[in-house]
């Protein structure tokens, strides 16, 4: 499943997604980001509460297929301009990182 | 054996916003050389942690990735403090990073074990008040 088709089933808000195409397969939940650097898989939907400019980065080296920002935490409008530029899929949810995660079983 | 690509960058102290520049650019440099994607996250990750370490606690530094035909070796050195003791800072969960730091998501003692973790040799080399010196290869066959 793509990005683009995970956030529409699950009612997320698109924060940025440069990378429409991009597969998304399986999760991982943290805010601790070499914790995620060291844990999360490649293709993996990130779901975090962390908005400072180094998720970007994370994002991008750790190949992640999104990140998805819990609790409907907002980046700043540079970020999201670093996010686009750097083809990191951003997305948002209202939700709690628990029941984010819980939306996305059985899809990816 | 001929002679390896080598890409050097000097890494900006205590400037979280732009650490992860030079990870970036040699995740490009490798793309472009055609490399997996397996590897080329190894090494992006191993270089952003030790970008990462060098801005928490040695003002910067320089990074030197040399390419060769089998393996790409990483050279992290800086003219920080040095590392007192070495096994304890491998441990997962040891950190003497500051509030501010663990604040914007490090400082949680998994920098040198992700950085062992995704290569297939890892040395240091730290004295005190001097700096240090840290050494990765990662095979690329």
């Amino acid at each position: 499943m793509t990005v683009s088709e995970l956030s529409a089933k699950c009612g997320f808000e698109t924060v940025c997604v440069p990378d429409n195409k991009r597969q998304v397969s399986g999760a991982y939940i943290g805010d601790l980001l070499s914790w995620v650097m060291g844990r999360a898989s490649a293709d993996n939907a990130w779901i975090t509460i962390m908005s400072n400019i180094n998720v970007i980065a994370v994002a991008a080296l750790t190949d992640v297929a999104c990140v998805i920002l819990a609790e409907d935490v907002c980046l700043d409008d540079e970020i999201v301009n670093t996010a686009k530029s750097k083809g990191v899929n951003v997305l948002k949810s209202s939700l709690s990182a628990y029941e984010t995660a819980i939306l996305l079983t059985d899809k990816i | 054996m001929s002679e390896p690509l080598i890409f050097h960058f000097d890494i900006n102290g205590d400037d979280f916003s732009t650490a992860g520049q030079a990870s970036v650019q040699i995740k490009k440099n490798l793309r472009q050389l055609g490399l997996s994607p397996e590897i080329i996250r190894r090494v992006s990750i191993a270089m952003y942690e030790g970008e990462i370490n060098m801005v928490i606690h040695a003002h910067g530094g320089t990074a030197d990735v040399k390419v060769f035909e089998n393996y790409i070796e990483i050279i992290l050195a800086d003219n920080g403090p040095g590392i007192k003791d070495i096994d304890l800072a491998m441990k997962e969960g040891y950190s003497t990073a500051s509030d501010t730091t663990r604040s914007l998501g490090f400082g949680a003692g998994m920098g040198l074990p992700n950085m062992k973790r995704y290569t297939d040799d890892i040395k240091i080399d730290s004295i005190l008040d001097v700096g240090t010196v840290v050494t990765m290869r990662i095979n690329i066959s």
